[in-house]
C-alpha cells in the first residue's frame, strides 16, 4: 500500500485529482442530503446521478488510457469490457428484483417469463449473491481481454490490425446481445431495477453511496494505473510502445506484459461498467456498439494521451459538453462534437492536458 | 508546472459552476417536456413528434393556454441512447419541472425512463404502438396495444383474404417477438397447423434480404393462399420491400400487412411495386373526416411544407395531448395525482372523426383501420373494425399474463392484477 | 368467399365460355356479350367490393372488345367515377388535368379535375380477380410470350374438367413455347382426373418440370393416389425435380452470396485506397458513400421524367462531389496528420459526424425515395426456382467494373504509378521528383469518389438516409482487413468470398448468427495471418 502511494511522488495533476475527488466525495453527498432544496448549493439528485456517471466514464477513460497511451495498443472495444461488467451488476440487480416484478415470478426476471421461459439459464445462476457478483465484474471482462488478447499479442498482432480485431470483437458482442436467445433480454436489455445490498435504488442516500464508490473506484482506479505505470512492469510498457521488436531481442516476454496490462485494464473497464449499471438504471447491447468505443478513445485524445489524469478530465469534459449542448442545441450539438474531435486532434495533439505543459514551456 | 495546476480545477469547477445553475423557474407558464430523439438512429421516426408536440402546444396557446396560462415546450435530445433517455426524463422531472412529458418511440426507451417517472411520480404519454405487457401508473398508452393492431389485422386476412399460411417475420427485440407469441397462439386456436406458420428474426437496419425472401417465396408456393405479417423495423423495410418487388412477390400472391409501415416510412420508399400491401392502424392520412382534413391543414402550414404526410404516432400525440389539457382542466390543476384520478374516463375527438377514451388500464379506444397502399404513398382503408377497441394491457394469449389485469382506480389501483390469486402481483406498495 | 375459391369458381365459368366465344358464331353472342359488359360497367359503380368481383367476372366473360381495356385500367387505377352522375370514365393525366373519355359511349369529356372524380377503389382479392381475368383473355393475345404467360398463371386453377379446353387450344396453337406450357396444363389435368394410364402418361411429361404446382400434385398424389403404380412412379418423378430443386437452391445462394460480396467491394473498395494505400484510417468513408448516395437523389428531384438518364449521370456526379468533398478534407485535416494512422481515425470520426448532421439538416432526417428505374427492377427468371433479381445483377456487374477500371487506373497510368511510388516508401518517392502532396491529395479524393459511386449503387438496394453510411463502415474495414490492406486483389476477394460465406450460413444459422460467426472468423483469420489474404510484400508491410 506504501508503495502505492509512493508511485504518486512528483505527480502534482494526479495528486490535485486525488483531492478533488476526495473533496466531492464528501461534497457532493452533502450538498444532495443534508443541505436544504431552496439552498444555492444543493445539489440535486439529477446533478449527483450525472456527476457518479461522469466519474464512470473518467475510470474506463483511464482504463483505456493505460493500454493506449502506456501500450500503444488503440483498443475499440473497450466498450465491451464495459459492457460486460454492467451486464454482470445488471444481472444481479434484476435477480435482487425477486417477485416484485410485474408478473410475480420468483425466479425469473419479467423478460423471460413473456418469452415462455420456464427455467434460469445456467449463467445467471450464483447471481443473486453480491460477492459472486463482484467476482464475475472482475472475472468476466478479464477472460475475454485474456482470450483474445493471448492469441493477438502471441501472434503479434499489432497497431491499426489490433484496433480492428478489437472491434470486431465488440460488434461481435453487440449482435450476439441482441439476440433474444442469449438470455440477456435483447434490445431491451436489463431495467427496472429494485434495490442494491438491500437498498432502494431510488432513495437519495443509495445514490449518494454509489457516488461514493465511483469516486472511490476512480481514485483506486487512478493509483494503480500509477502505480503501473511507474514500476518495472510499466517501464517495460513504455519500451514495447516505442520499440517493440528490440525489447523482444533484448529477452523480455513481450506478450505476456502485454497481456498483464491489458487484463488489468479490462477489469478496471468492467468496475467501471458495474458502478454504472445502477446509477444510469439500465444495461443494453447498444453498451458495445463499436461507436462508442470509439467515443472512449476521443475522450482520452481530447484529455492528453499518456498522463491517466488527463483521460478522466477528457472524460468529464467531453460528457459535460454532450449534456450540455443535447439540451441548449438539440439540433445541431453533433456538430459542436464533431467539431471538437477534428480541432482537438489537429491543434491540440497532446489533448488539453498538453495545453497547460505547453504554455508552462513557453514561459 | 504551475499552470497545469490549473487545469483540473478550473475543468472541475467550469463543471460545477453550471451543473449548480438550474434555470429560474417562470411561474406564469405550465412546462411541457418532449422527450424525442433528434438524432441517431431513431431521429428519423422521432423528429415528427417532437414538430407535433410544437404544434400542439402553439395551438393550445393560440387558444389561451391552459388554466390561462401559456405552455412552455421544453425540448431535450436523448440522441437515440437508451440511459440518456432516463437522464433526460429526469433533467426534465427534477430541473425543468415540467407538468408532464410526451416523449419515447422504442420500448426500450420507455423501459429506461419508466422508474424514473414512477421515482418522480410524473407523467409520461407514450405515442407508438407496442408490445403490451405493462401498465404503469405514470404512463399513459396512447398508441395501439397488440390487441388493437395485430389481431384485427390476422382476422381481416384469415376471414376476407382467404389466408392459410403465415409468416411472422421480425426484427429482433420485444416489440416483433411479443407480437408474433399473441399471433402464433392466436392462429393455433384458430386451427392453423404449426407447419403452416413460418416465424423468422432479423436483425435490425437488415439489409440483405434475398435469402429470407426466396425462403417467403418457397413457403408460399406450397399451393395454399400464403400471406407475411410484418414487425420489421424502420430502416429493414425499404430493402425488403424492394427485394419483395423483384423477386415477384406482389400483393395478390402473397399480401404483407406491416405494423411498423406509415405514411412516413412510405415518403422515403418508391412505393410502385408495394401497392396493395397493407398496413394496420388506427388513423390514416386518407381517412376522410373533418377533424383529419383540419389537422392535416395545421401541420402543413406548421411545418411549412405541403408534403409532409401525417401518420399514426402523431395522431395518438394528438389524442394524448388533448386528453391531458382536459384532464388538467378537469383537475384544475397539473398535479400529477390529480391529473392521474381526472384522466381517466376522459373523452376526446380522434381523427378518424370518432371519440376515444382513456380506460383504467391508462390505454385508449381506437378504431382498427386496414389500409392498402397506392402509388401515391398513401393508404387506402380497405376494411375497419365496426366499432372502437380498448387497449388490452395485459394479452389473452401469453401464458404469463392472461391472467393479469390492469385497473388504476381506487380502491384496486393496480397495474398487474392477477384475478385468480387475487394479488396486486410485483411492484407497488 | 376466400379469394382463392373465387379464382378456381371464376376459372370453371370463365373456360368453357371462352371456347364458346372462339367456336360459335360470333354474331349470336353479340347481344349477350354487350348486355354483360353494360351490366358489369353498371355494379362497378357499386361500394362493395363483392359486387364489384361480380362485375369483374360479368366483364371478364362478356368477351366485348372494350374489356380488355377497362380491366387493366381497373387495375392501374385510371378508372373513376364522374361525381356529378356517377358515369364510369376512363382518365388519362393531361395538362391541367385529366382527359375523361365515357366507358359506354367512348364520348370524349373534356379535361376534368381531381374535384370532380371519384376513383373506382380496388382491395388485393379484385386485383387478383383482376389479373386472372386479364390472363384469361390474353389465351387469344397475338404475342406468344403474353400466351404463354396466361397459360403459366392458370395453371393452379386447372380441373380434371379442364382438358378438353386446353386439348382444343393446343390443336391451335403454333407456338412450341406456349404448346409446351399446354402440355404442362393438359398433364396437370390429367392427374386430378381417374385414369391410371394417363395419369403415368402425365408423369412422364411432368418427370423435369420444376413449376411449384407441378411439385405440390406430385406430393398430393405420393400421399392420396391409390395405384401403387402411379404413387411409385410419382415418387420418383418428385425425387428427381426435388434433386434439382436443391441443385438450383444451391446455385441460389452462390448468387446471393456473390450480390452480397459485391456490395461489401463496392463499400470497401473506396476505403482499400485511402486506408490500403495512404495510410489513413477514414471513419467518415461511411458518409462519402452517403454523400454518393444523396447526390443520386438530388439528380433524380431535378430530372424526374429521365429516371434511368439521372442514375446514369449520377454516377459521375457522385463520384465528383464525393471526390471533392475528400480532396477538402485531405487538404483541411488530414495532410497534418500523415503518419499518425490513429489520429486520422479521431479525427476523421468527428467529421463523420459533421457530414451525417449536415446532411440531417439538409434533407431532414427522413430517408429519401430514389426511384430505381424500370429495367432494373424486377427479375430474370432461368426457371421456376431459379431466377436473378436484375438490380443485383446490374449492381454485381458495376462493382466488378469498378473494380477492373480501378484496377487499371493503378496499374497503367502514370497516376497508378505515382501512388504506388509514394504508397511504398514516400522519401524515395519524393526524391525522385514525385509532388507527394498532390499524390495524396489526388488519391483521397479518387478512394472517396469511388466511395460515391458506392452510394449510387447501394441507393438502389437500400435506404438513402443519414445513417446510410454507419451501417457499411464496419463491414468495409473488416473486408479490407480481411483480404489484406494495400491490395485491390484481397479486397475484392476477401469481399466476395465474405459475402458468400455469410450466404452458405445464413440459412443454417440464421441472418444475426451467421453475421456473428462471419466476425470471429475474421478475428481467428487475423491472428493466424496478421496482413490478411495478401499481404503487403517487402518491408513496407511492416
Amino acid at each position: 500500500m506504501i508503495s502505492l502511494f509512493a508511485s504518486l511522488r512528483g505527480d502534482r495533476a494526479g495528486i490535485i485529482l486525488l483531492i478533488l475527488l476526495l473533496l466531492a466525495t464528501v461534497a457532493v453527498p452533502v450538498c444532495n442530503l443534508v443541505v436544504p432544496e431552496n439552498s444555492p448549493v444543493h445539489i440535486s439528485t439529477f446533478t449527483m446521478a450525472l456527476l457518479g456517471k461522469y466519474l464512470c466514464y473518467a475510470l474506463l477513460a483511464i482504463s483505456v488510457d493505460l493500454v493506449w497511451g502506456y501500450l500503444g495498443i488503440l483498443s475499440l472495444g473497450h466498450g465491451a469490457f464495459f459492457a460486460l461488467g454492467g451486464y454482470a451488476m445488471g444481472m444481479y440487480l434484476m435477480r435482487q428484483i425477486g417477485d416484485r416484478g410485474v408478473y410475480g415470478n420468483p425466479l425469473l426476471p419479467d423478460f423471460m417469463v413473456f418469452l415462455n421461459w420456464k427455467d434460469l439459464p445456467w449463467f445467471w445462476h450464483g447471481f443473486d449473491m453480491f460477492w459472486f457478483t463482484l467476482l464475475m465484474v472482475l472475472i468476466v471482462p478479464a477472460l475475454l481481454a485474456i482470450v483474445v488478447g493471448w492469441f493477438a499479442f502471441r501472434s503479434r498482432v499489432t497497431g491499426v490490425y489490433l484496433s480492428i480485431i478489437t472491434q470486431a470483437m465488440t460488434y461481435a458482442l453487440m449482435l450476439a446481445f441482441f439476440r433474444n436467445e442469449m438470455g440477456f433480454g435483447g434490445n431491451n436489455g436489463l431495467t427496472d431495477f429494485k434495490d442494491l445490498l438491500g437498498f432502494s435504488l431510488q432513495s437519495d442516500s443509495t445514490r449518494a453511496g454509489l457516488f461514493i464508490a465511483s469516486a472511490l473506484a476512480l481514485a483506486f482506479g487512478y493509483i494503480s494505473c500509477r502505480y503501473i505505470t511507474r514500476s518495472r512492469l510499466g517501464q517495460a510498457a513504455l519500451a514495447i510502445r516505442d520499440q517493440e521488436a528490440r525489447l523482444r531481442f533484448i529477452g523480455y516476454r513481450v506478450e505476456n506484459i502485454k497481456l498483464w496490462i491489458f487484463t488489468f485494464s479490462a477489469m478496471l473497464a468492467g468496475l467501471a461498467g458495474a458502478l454504472y449499471v445502477p446509477q444510469v438504471g439500465i444495461i443494453n447491447p447498444t453498451e458495445f456498439s463499436p461507436l462508442n468505443s470509439i467515443e472512449m478513445v476521443v475522450w482520452v485524445a481530447v484529455g492528453g494521451r499518456a498522463t491517466l489524469y488527463g483521460a478522466a478530465v477528457g472524460a468529464l469534459l467531453v460528457n459535460y459538453a454532450k449534456s450540455f449542448l443535447t439540451v441548449t442545441f438539440p439540433d445541431a450539438w453533433l456538430f459542436g462534437l464533431g467539431a471538437i474531435f477534428v480541432l482537438v486532434t489537429l491543434f491540440l495533439p497532446k489533448g488539453v492536458a498538453g495545453l497547460f505543459k505547453k504554455q508552462e514551456a513557453h514561459r | 508546472m504551475k499552470n497545469q495546476l490549473f487545469a483540473l480545477p478550473l475543468a472541475c469547477g467550469l463543471l460545477a459552476g453550471s451543473l449548480l445553475t438550474s434555470g429560474a423557474q417562470a411561474a406564469d407558464t405550465i412546462k411541457v417536456g418532449v422527450l424525442h430523439s433528434l438524432s441517431g438512429t431513431m431521429a428519423i421516426s422521432e423528429t415528427t413528434l417532437k414538430d407535433t408536440m410544437l404544434m400542439l402546444i402553439e395551438e393550445q396557446n393560440k387558444k389561451g393556454g391552459v388554466l390561462g396560462k401559456k405552455l412552455e415546450a421544453v425540448v431535450v435530445d436523448p440522441a437515440s441512447n437508451w440511459p440518456l433517455f432516463a437522464e433526460k426524463a429526469r433533467e426534465l422531472i427534477e430541473k425543468e419541472k415540467v407538468a408532464a412529458t410526451f416523449g419515447c418511440w422504442t420500448s426500450v426507451s420507455r423501459k429506461s425512463v419508466l422508474p424514473v417517472f414512477e421515482e418522480l411520480n410524473s407523467l409520461l404519454f407514450y405515442p407508438v404502438q407496442y408490445e403490451g405487457e405493462e401498465s404503469s401508473l405514470n404512463v399513459f398508452y396512447t398508441g395501439a396495444a397488440p390487441n388493437q393492431q395485430a389481431v384485427p389485422a390476422v382476422d381481416y386476412l384469415m376471414n376476407d383474404l382467404g389466408v392459410e399460411r403465415w409468416v411472422l417475420a421480425g426484427t429482433d427485440y420485444v416489440y416483433p417477438r411479443t407480437t408474433n407469441k399473441i399471433l402464433e397462439a392466436y392462429l393455433k386456436s384458430k386451427g392453423v397447423p404449426q407447419e403452416d406458420i413460418m416465424i423468422n428474426y432479423t436483425p435490425f437496419g437488415h439489409s440483405d434480404w434475398q435469402s429470407i425472401v426466396a425462403d417467403i417465396k418457397k413457403f408460399g408456393s406450397a399451393g395454399k393462399k400464403t400471406a407475411v405479417v410484418s414487425t420489421i423495423n424502420g430502416d429493414a423495410n425499404v430493402p425488403f420491400y424492394k427485394e419483395l418487388g423483384n423477386q415477384g412477390i406482389t400483393a395478390d400472391n402473397i399480401p404483407v400487412v406491416a405494423f411498423s409501415v406509415g405514411e412516413e416510412e412510405l415518403s422515403g420508399i418508391d412505393t410502385k411495386p408495394l401497392v396493395g400491401h397493407l398496413a394496420a392502424w388506427n388513423y390514416f392520412m386518407s381517412v376522410d373526416s373533418d377533424a383529419n382534413m383540419d389537422f392535416i391543414e395545421a401541420w402543413h402550414s406548421f411545418i411549412k411544407n405541403e408534403k409532409r404526410v401525417t401518420n399514426d404516432p402523431m395522431e395518438a400525440h394528438f389524442i394524448g395531448f388533448n386528453m391531458w389539457v382536459k384532464a388538467v382542466e378537469k383537475a384544475g390543476t397539473t398535479d400529477p395525482k390529480a391529473v392521474q384520478e381526472a384522466i381517466i374516463g376522459v373523452t376526446v375527438p380522434n381523427l378518424s372523426g370518432g371519440y376515444s377514451a382513456m380506460m383504467p388500464n391508462h390505454h385508449i379506444t381506437k378504431p382498427v383501420l386496414i389500409g392498402e397502399i397506392q402509388e401515391n404513398g398513401q393508404f387506402d382503408v380497405v376494411w375497419e373494425t365496426p366499432g372502437l377497441v380498448v387497449g388490452d394491457a395485459w394479452s389473452d394469449y401469453l401464458e404469463g399474463s392472461k391472467d393479469l389485469i390492469s385497473d388504476w382506480r381506487a380502491p384496486l389501483s393496480c397495474g398487474n392484477y392477477n384475478v385468480v390469486t387475487k394479488t396486486c402481483a410485483g411492484n407497488k406498495e | 368467399m376466400g379469394q382463392h375459391h373465387y379464382r378456381a369458381l371464376l376459372s370453371l365459368v370463365t373456360l368453357p365460355f371462352l371456347l364458346l366465344v372462339c367456336f360459335f358464331p360470333a354474331v349470336a353472342a353479340q347481344t349477350a356479350t354487350q348486355e354483360s359488359f353494360e351490366q358489369g360497367i353498371h355494379l362497378l359503380k357499386s361500394r362493395k367490393f363483392q359486387e364489384k368481383n361480380r362485375a369483374v367476372e360479368l366483364i371478364t366473360d362478356s368477351g366485348d372488345p372494350r374489356s380488355m381495356d377497362v380491366l387493366q385500367d381497373l387495375l392501374a387505377g385510371k378508372l373513376f367515377l364522374l361525381r356529378t352522375d356517377q358515369t364510369v370514365v376512363q382518365v388519362k393525366s393531361a395538362k391541367g388535368g385529366y382527359a375523361v373519355t365515357g366507358v359506354l359511349q367512348q364520348q370524349d369529356l373534356g379535361t376534368l379535375q381531381t374535384r370532380q372524380l371519384k376513383k373506382i377503389t380496388i382491395n388485393n382479392a379484385l386485383r387478383g380477380a383482376l389479373k386472372s381475368g386479364i390472363a384469361k383473355i390474353n389465351l387469344q393475345h397475338p404475342d406468344p410470350g403474353v400466351r404463354a404467360n396466361a397459360v403459366e398463371s392458370m395453371l393452379e386453377e386447372i380441373t380434371a374438367d379442364s382438358v378438353q379446353m386446353l386439348e382444343e387450344l393446343k390443336t391451335k396453337e403454333q407456338n412450341k413455347a406456349v404448346r409446351r406450357e399446354l402440355e404442362t396444363a393438359i398433364a396437370i389435368s390429367w392427374l386430378k382426373g381417374n385414369d391410371e394410364a394417363q395419369k403415368l402418361k402425365a408423369l412422364d411429361t411432368l418427370s423435369g418440370s420444376l413449376t411449384p404446382v407441378v411439385r405440390n400434385e406430385l406430393k398430393k398424389i405420393t400421399t392420396q393416389e391409390n395405384s401403387e403404380a402411379v404413387q411409385k412412379k410419382a415418387l420418383q418423378a418428385l425425387h428427381t425435380i426435388e434433386a434439382k430443386v436443391k441443385w438450383y437452391a444451391k446455385l441460389e445462394t452462390l448468387f446471393f452470396g456473390l450480390s452480397l460480396g459485391s456490395v461489401l467491394v463496392l463499400a470497401a473498395i473506396g476505403l482499400a485506397i485511402t486506408f490500403g494505400v495512404i495510410g489513413v484510417i477514414n471513419m467518415a468513408h461511411g458518409e462519402l458513400i452517403m454523400i454518393g448516395a444523396y447526390t443520386t437523389y438530388v439528380l433524380q428531384q431535378c430530372m424526374p421524367d429521365h429516371i434511368g438518364l439521372s442514375l446514369a449521370l449520377a454516377i459521375p456526379a457522385a463520384f465528383c462531389v464525393s471526390g471533392l468533398v475528400g480532396v477538402i478534407i485531405e487538404r483541411s485535416v488530414i495532410r497534418f496528420l500523415y503518419g499518425r494512422p490513429l489520429e486520422t481515425l479521431l479525427a476523421t470520426f468527428g467529421i463523420s459526424l459533421i457530414l451525417q448532421q449536415t446532411v440531417r439538416s439538409i434533407f431532414s432526417p427522413l430517408n429519401r425515395s430514389v426511384i430505381t428505374p424500370e429495367w432494373m427492377t424486377g427479375s430474370l427468371a432461368i426457371n421456376p426456382v431459379l431466377s436473378l433479381t436484375t438490380n443485383r445483377v446490374t449492381v454485381f456487374i458495376f462493382a466488378m467494373l469498378v473494380f477492373t477500371t480501378l484496377y487499371i487506373l493503378l496499374k497503367k497510368s502514370s497516376l497508378g504509378l505515382q501512388v504506388r511510388a509514394v504508397s511504398q516508401n514516400r522519401a524515395m518517392a519524393r526524391s525522385m521528383g514525385i509532388h507527394a502532396a498532390k499524390v495524396d491529395a489526388l488519391t483521397f479524393g479518387l478512394g472517396s469518389g469511388i466511395a460515391g459511386i458506392a452510394g449510387v449503387a447501394l441507393s438502389q438496394l437500400t435506404n438513402v438516409g443519414p445513417n446510410l453510411g454507419q451501417s457499411y463502415i464496419i463491414d468495409s474495414f473488416m473486408v479490407v482487413v480481411f483480404g489484406g490492406v494495400g491490395n485491390l486483389w484481397g479486397t475484392m476477394l476477401g469481399g466476395l468470398s465474405l459475402g458468400i460465406a455469410n450466404k452458405v450460413l445464413e440459412p443454417w444459422s440464421g441472418a444475426v448468427l451467421a453475421k456473428i460467426l462471419i466476425l470471429v472468423l475474421i478475428i481467428l483469420f487475423i491472428q493466424k495471418r496478421p496482413q490478411g489474404l495478401f499481404p503487403q510484400k517487402g518491408r513496407a508491410a511492416e
